[in-house]
């Protein structure tokens, strides 16, 4: 399958309905055929939320009637993993346990969303409580790679890239814990970013591992991405861990091409056995991009992270096996009616609500945190983390940003690896430190490999870069023309115009 | 109890009992802890909550900065250290009346450490004093407690309420020394208003570790929990009962096991809570929700300055200024609106003495008679000192004050007013006086001659009878002295 571009990005389709050439309800309503057109083959999105993003596309048309100015994005259509809330909309988070949960209040980005008058239309599916690599454990539903429907999207936000990636709507939301929405676009030829942790509310995201989660969006070019990551960072009161700082333009950073800069190339991440060769050639390809631009380039080495799986797999199951703990059957979600007693009312409800690799992770978090063995599994993981950063901190001294991939490999075969939770587990070795630094990390598409399945590299830097990794990778974007990249099936049914 | 008295009966062994206690009181912040749901207590159920409060999923909780100040207060008046950076923890229980599966407390950064106050003159260490949320309530219903229940019910409008638990060092030597402990640290949060100090309502709860050993000995016997007091009595009332029970057990050569224990009040009990057997792994870890917090010198040094007058330095000024004996100042102390009165009363009248027998005396009997308290009263300072000074004057008679009080207390006169009003004034005139002397004693010319035999006690009689006569108004002073010159040139 080839690449072929698509007409129009979410701000070209902003654009038009700002000037009024395009209605945002014409819009919305194509975008929902399309959703019944393709998404029976995709299986990206969970549930639809027709209603409320009707409301908003009539609000943003009656905007562009009274000649009102439109907020950034307006009217672009936009889907949203299913662990993010939406008032009244359920987040399931792809678990039984919250099947019919109904999100009591918006998140901050939905908040933020709404301001925007962003419909929106739907939440996506994502492996369950955003744990895995694959969104193959979701409880639901089997999402599909739209570059080959036998192959995985990627997750855990595997959902949003999909339908992003199969031209059913512009812009996703996905959260991104170890990589989960790098992999994903790396899969699927789309753009993502994992911003500086802080840098985007976790109020109303579903938490997995509080100190790694941040809500990421997807994008099929870095203008959407950085339109849309404007459109969501900020501070908020209601997050302790938000970062202050003010948002910069990223959309205006854009335009501004890097000035000599210094690229550092992972030697752990370039050295390793199992990167696939055609990856290899990839960061080649793009290296000589970057030349063109006048960066200069230098391995740098970032000793600990060959731990960082380890740790990571410690820190997140740790965090995650207490921000589960809540789901008990008491106050909502599923209950387990036929227990007897309390005792088994908690553990009956939970032994029926979450699926295995959820299961798996809560008890290696309730072993890692248990008495006489926190010093070994949590404590030892906390310091190595505090090593990855300063190995980062390092780097960055030396170089402005780094390059390298987002997974060792493309997209594998539906199957293929649930059956080895390690070999799953070592997909996510070059997003994860990423996460455990808190640093920036945005991934981008670099080719395909031979059997044509997209390839997506990495840009990471230091705290608060995002500027930076923006215009570096629209330089990148502008040079390989790998721009609105959809597989031809999908390029004419889509919202495009 | 003395030690003493301890000594078992089967052994001539004497006992020491080594107690701390755990008080949690309840920041009297308007909003919970890491929610703005309201603190309001007597709502309806689940009224007062958030989806923080519920726990519910994509909830993050914001620290009231309030509570963080109070705590600080706190600390400070307990003479504890504050950290310069603290933190808070999850504390992971599984229960129905804790919503998100896990407490938000301080495991070991506690933000005020290292303190003490001083107790019967001996020095009670503070361990630590640590901010945490509250869990729920959980309501049994189809029976009147949890035996025999068919459901339960929760109430999660305490879900969150903002706590201070306060570990002393297990420096307590004695239950007398127990309840006056916990009695001083109820004054405190009272005197520097973070917490109502109320046992019965629940916004302070003590939980008591004791154990018990031959005195002497260093090392420290097992010990257990006790829980459910609410009242400082009750508290006293367990640790008698529990220290005794334990040394019953000692002496028979028994184990003491290691438990929680509720106080029975009816049957003057302590029984095991007989919980599971396996102790709680509660997984400890920082909460990685709430980022460290860092708490400046200057900070500190601003609630300092804001702290007020504590419990045991108006007591040393009640006794020092204002002459008052260690009884009386101990009494106005401890009840700090009587105390506050005093002090505002102090500034229009010099007789302290008098102020202190009022309010600890008839007024508060009124109040106890009314059920009111002192604030609820239209009494002022400037009214009592005026009554005092009235009487003082001899402008009325004590017994006449004490017959004005009431008006006071209700109405909005002052006591000139009511004396002018009612015709009060006490009749000083000695001619009026020695003519109702004389009506007096001519009708009972048997007491003449009985107090000159020397029976001078009828001298009391018939200063009744003269009092009487003039409806309470002579003066007191000059109808004694007036009968005695009659008589004794008569």
């Amino acid at each position: 399958m080839t690449a072929s571009p698509a007409p129009s990005t979410a701000l070209d389709l902003h654009k038009q309905i700002q000037s009024g050439q395009l209605s945002a309800q014409a819009l919305l309503e194509q975008t929902f055929n399309a959703i019944k057109a393709v998404d029976g083959d995709i299986d990206g999105f969970l549930h639809l939320a027709e209603n409320q993003a009707q409301q908003t596309a009539e609000q943003v048309d009656q905007a562009v009637a009274t000649g009102q100015p439109l907020p950034l994005l307006a009217g672009v259509p936009i889907a949203l993993k299913d662990n993010i809330h939406v008032q009244g909309v359920r987040s399931t988070c792809a678990s039984r346990i919250l099947e019919n949960f109904v999100a009591p209040f918006d998140a901050t980005v939905t908040t933020k969303l709404n301001a925007h008058m962003l419909p929106i239309v739907g939440k996506t599916n994502l492996d369950e409580f955003a744990m895995g690599s694959s969104c193959e454990n979701s409880a639901y539903k089997l999402s599909k790679n739209p570059w080959d429907t036998s192959r995985v999207p990627g997750g855990s936000s595997g959902g949003s890239a999909a339908v992003v990636a199969s031209n059913q709507v512009p812009l996703a939301l996905g959260s991104d814990t170890g990589g989960s929405v790098r992999l994903p676009a790396a899969f699927c030829a789309l753009y993502g970013i994992k911003p500086t942790y802080g840098r985007v509310s976790r109020y109303g995201l579903v938490a997995y591992g509080s100190s790694l989660d941040q809500i990421s969006p997807f994008a099929r070019t870095t203008k959407d991405l950085a339109a849309l990551l404007k459109v969501i960072a900020g501070f908020d009161p209601m997050d302790s861990t938000a970062l202050s700082d003010e948002v910069p333009d990223y959309l205006a950073l854009c335009d501004q091409p890097p000035k000599q800069l210094k690229v550092g190339l992972v030697k752990e991440l370039m050295d390793s056995d199992g990167l696939q060769p055609d990856i290899k050639a990839a960061i080649d390809q793009s290296i000589q991009h970057l030349e063109g631009l006048g960066a200069t380039f230098q391995t740098v080495s970032l000793p600990h992270i060959n731990y960082a799986v380890a740790s990571y797999y410690i820190v997140a199951t740790a965090e995650a096996s207490s921000n589960l703990a809540r789901y008990d059957g008491v106050r909502y979600g599923l209950r387990a009616e036929e227990a007897q007693d309390i005792y088994h009312l908690f553990t009956q409800t939970r032994e029926q609500g979450f699926g295995t690799e959820v299961k798996r992770r809560i008890m290696l978090g309730t072993f890692a945190l248990s008495s006489g063995y926190y010093d070994a599994y949590y404590g030892k993981a906390q310091k190595v983390r505090q090593l990855i950063r300063q190995d980062f901190e390092t780097a960055f001294e030396q170089v402005d940003i780094l390059l390298c991939p987002a997974a060792p490999f493309t997209a594998f075969k539906l199957g293929e690896k649930v059956a080895d939770p390690v070999q799953m587990y070592l997909t996510d070795i070059a997003t994860i430190p990423v996460n455990l630094a808190g640093i920036p990390g945005l991934s981008f598409p670099a080719g395909f490999d031979s059997s044509g399945l997209p390839i997506g590299l990495q840009l990471l830097g230091p705290h608060g870069a995002e500027g930076t990794l923006f215009s570096v990778s629209q330089a990148l974007e502008t040079a390989s023309g790998l721009s609105n990249c959809l597989p031809d099936v999908y390029k004419q049914q889509g919202v495009a115009v | 109890m003395s030690t003493a008295s301890m000594a078992a009966q089967a052994s001539q062994t004497t006992y020491e009992m080594v107690i701390g206690l755990e008080v949690h009181i309840q920041l009297k912040t308007t909003t919970k802890l890491f929610s703005d749901a309201l603190t309001t207590f007597g709502a309806d159920p689940n009224e007062q909550t958030t989806p923080i409060c519920l726990g519910m999923p994509g909830v993050l909780p914001v620290v009231n900065e309030k509570a963080v100040e109070l705590a600080i207060l706190t600390g400070l008046a307990l003479n504890c250290h504050i950290a310069e950076v603290t933190k808070f923890d999850r504390k992971h229980y599984f229960y129905p009346d804790l919503p998100k599966g896990y407490q938000i407390s301080q495991y070991d950064m506690p933000i005020c450490y290292d303190g003490h106050i001083d107790v019967l003159g001996r020095r009670i260490g503070i361990e630590r004093a640590h901010l945490e949320e509250d869990a729920g309530k959980l309501v049994h219903g189809g029976a009147d407690g949890l035996a025999g229940s068919t459901y339960s019910l929760v109430d999660l409008n305490r879900a969150g309420m903002p706590l201070l638990e306060i570990v002393s060092r297990p420096d307590i030597r004695s239950s007398e020394e127990a309840r006056v402990y916990g009695e001083t640290l109820r004054n405190l949060v009272r005197y520097i208003d973070v917490c109502d100090g109320n046992l019965e309502e629940g916004s302070m709860r003590v939980d008591v570790n004791i154990s018990v050993r031959p005195t002497g000995e260093t090392k420290l016997g097992t010990k257990t929990e006790l829980k459910n007091m609410n009242s400082f009595r009750y508290i006293q009332k367990a640790i008698e009962y529990e220290a005794q029970r334990q040394i019953a057990l000692v002496e028979s050569g028994q184990a003491i096991v290691q438990e929680s224990r509720l106080w029975n009040e009816a049957k003057g009990i302590t029984e095991s809570m007989r919980s599971k057997e396996d102790a709680h792994d509660y997984r400890y870890f920082p909460d990685p929700d709430l980022r460290p917090l860092t708490i400046s010198r200057q900070q500190v040094d601003e609630i300092g300055a804001r702290m007020p007058e504590l419990p045991h330095q108006r007591l040393a000024r009640f006794k020092d200024t204002f002459g008052l004996s260690d009884y009386d100042a101990t009494q106005l102390v401890d009840a700090k609106e009587l105390g506050d009165f005093f002090d505002r009363t102090a500034q229009h009248t010099k007789n302290y003495k008098a102020i202190a027998n009022w309010l600890m005396g008839d007024i508060t009997n009124v109040l106890k008679t009314q059920q009111q308290s002192l604030g609820a009263t239209t009494l002022t300072p400037e009214n009592l000192a005026s009554m005092i000074e009235l009487t003082d004057q001899g402008t009325i008679s004590s017994a006449i004050a004490k017959k004005l009080l009431p008006d006071l207390m209700a109405g909005d006169k002052t006591p000139q007013q009511l004396v002018d009003e009612k015709g009060l004034a006490q009749i000083s005139d000695t001619g009026a006086i020695e003519a109702m002397c004389k009506e007096v004693l001519e009708a009972n010319p048997d007491n003449i001659a009985q107090y000159k035999a020397g029976k001078t006690k009828v001298l009391g009689f018939l200063v009744g009878q003269v009092m009487k006569a003039s409806k309470g108004k002579a003066n007191p002073q000059m109808i004694n002295d007036i009968l005695i010159r009659i008589i004794e040139n008569s």
